[in-house]
């Protein structure tokens, strides 16, 4: 099952999608994938990992992290699928960051590695943004760089776990203007998905929908306004996104 | 006004409570007095930024901060007034830290600093607990982000009852014992200031909430089970919890 959340008539509606990916409402009614308004589709927190595949880890002239270098992220910066995203006035590198995102599919407390995906709920892909320019060494990587509004798609929909045979042999892709540009596979993450649900449920409760974006493979490259970008995991989702100037933002602000 | 959430009859209900009228605090079981996400100002006090001063131009460091230092409590570290603080089982040292609380009135997207109050709608009491702090290179979601680290309340003071948001005195008692004081005047970046900032890049929304600044945690403001801390600001009131160990929760 694909489940989806997308706002009809002012209101935010669950509805599963169909094999060729539109909306269905609860009634039957399908809504044609262009036409949908899709919204993020789940509310929780948002765990990011840092350098968490060791080809992306070297590109950044890191070494890879002794234990996971996870962030967190603020609701104001999700975005669904077939949105826009802005890059501000007058920098000079924005990226993208395609990400498999596991999402927790009940309350989870100091779970061991050996149980850890029995509290996955469901994946969704992420598109993690990131504005290089505002980097400080403080709580690296800042909110500035990473929870900016805009800033995060995911989507456009989660697959059920069960559909999901290993989510750690999985490609990801992402296109430029249908220009591939960056790609790797979940099989090289440095800490994976049993390794990140015991760590982050020694430190906190986790709840359902709760998002943790496993981290990004080597392959960066800067974004304009005009570009279409799309991130895509395979078995999971493909993710559409635009990129537009901060001017055309701020009018739709109003 | 006082605007808090008490748990009535298992369902959260808002209780507007009137400052003239004498409140019973063990009369309700208090919820975190907000609901929506709440930021944190690092490096927010003029003492915890001089003793760091060499270490900013060090690495990792290298600078000073050029922008306020931010970051995130996430839901699960929020609990009301009364409830218990949980402390590593393993016996590790927290430490509380006293704020005053921003609390967001309406919905601010790129707000200045002129105009940033119109978007207030007042203030809390914020106890935001934490792990000692060896470095603030990297995020600190392992220090500050267990459950039950982040008291909010008792309840939200509506800002025209608050006539000096700048210097507000700030005190804290571990077990009835006034350990320390501080002020509102002791922040590095203004209250405006810091909700300007966050709204140039993130849009705030009604009853988010933001802890304006917490001091350097000296071994005065430790915590172990079996404490009770406590932290008053004039005008606004005093936030109470106890400290257990988190093995008995059970």
């Amino acid at each position: 099952m694909k489940r989806a959340r997308i706002l009809l008539n002012g209101e935010l509606t669950n509805v599963t999608v169909n094999d060729n990916l539109d909306a269905v409402l609860a009634d039957g009614t399908v809504i044609a994938q262009a036409d949908a308004d899709w919204q993020p589709p789940c509310d929780g927190k948002i765990f990011v990992l840092a350098i968490n595949y060791a080809d992306h880890a070297a590109e950044l002239s890191f070494k890879a992290p002794d234990e996971p270098l996870v962030f967190l992220k603020a609701p104001n910066t999700l975005l669904g699928h077939n949105k826009n995203t802005y890059r501000p006035d007058g920098i000079d590198y924005m990226h993208y960051e395609c990400e498999l995102v596991a999402i927790i599919g009940k309350t989870a407390k100091n779970v061991s590695r050996e149980d850890a995906m029995d509290y996955i709920g469901g994946y969704t892909v992420g598109n993690d943004y990131a504005i290089r320019d505002y980097l400080e060494n403080y709580y690296r990587p800042n909110l500035r760089v990473k929870s900016r509004d805009t800033c995060t798609p995911v989507g456009p929909y989660i697959v059920d776990a069960n559909e999901v045979a290993d989510p750690h042999n999985l490609t990801l892709r992402t296109y430029i203007n249908g220009e591939l540009k960056q790609e790797g596979n979940t099989s090289d993450l440095v800490f994976n998905i049993p390794y990140l649900v015991e760590y982050l449920s020694n430190i906190m409760t986790l709840e359902p929908g709760d998002m943790i974006f496993t981290g990004t493979p080597e392959g960066l490259a800067d974004v304009k306004p005009g570009d279409e970008i799309v991130t895509e995991v395979e078995g999971v989702g493909r993710l559409v996104n635009h990129i537009i100037s901060e001017d055309d933002y701020l009018k739709t602000l109003g | 006004m006082r605007h808090s959430r008490i748990l009535k009859d298992g369902v959260a209900t808002e209780l507007a409570i009137d400052p003239n009228q004498k409140q019973d605090m063990t009369s309700q079981q208090w919820l975190p007095a907000t609901t929506g996400t709440v930021f944190g100002i690092a490096l927010n006090d003029k003492e915890l930024c001089a003793s760091l001063e060499q270490a900013f131009n060090e690495k990792p460091h290298v600078n000073p901060p050029k922008t306020p230092v931010l970051h995130i409590k996430t839901p699960n570290t929020h609990i009301g007034y009364g409830a218990a603080i949980p402390a590593p089982a393993d016996g590790t040292t927290i430490y509380a830290g006293p704020s005053v609380g921003i609390v967001i009135g309406k919905q601010a997207t790129r707000v200045s600093e002129e105009s940033a109050m119109d978007y207030v709608a007042g203030y809390t009491i914020v106890n935001e607990v934490s792990l000692a702090e060896g470095s603030f290179y990297r995020p600190a979601v392992k220090a500050k982000c267990r459950d039950g680290f982040c008291p909010i309340g008792p309840w939200v003071v509506n800002k025209e009852d608050v006539s000096s948001p700048e210097k507000l005195a700030i005190n804290t008692f571990i077990n009835d014992e006034l350990v320390h004081s501080t002020s509102t005047d002791q922040l590095v970046h203004s209250l405006q200031k810091v909700v300007s900032y966050l709204s140039s890049f993130m849009t705030l929304q009604e009853g988010d909430l933001i802890i304006a600044g917490t001091p350097l945690r000296t071994e005065k403001l430790a915590l172990k089970a079996g404490d009770t801390v406590a932290i008053e600001i004039d005008s606004i009131g005093r936030l109470e919890n106890t400290v257990i160990n988190e093995a008995e929760l059970g």
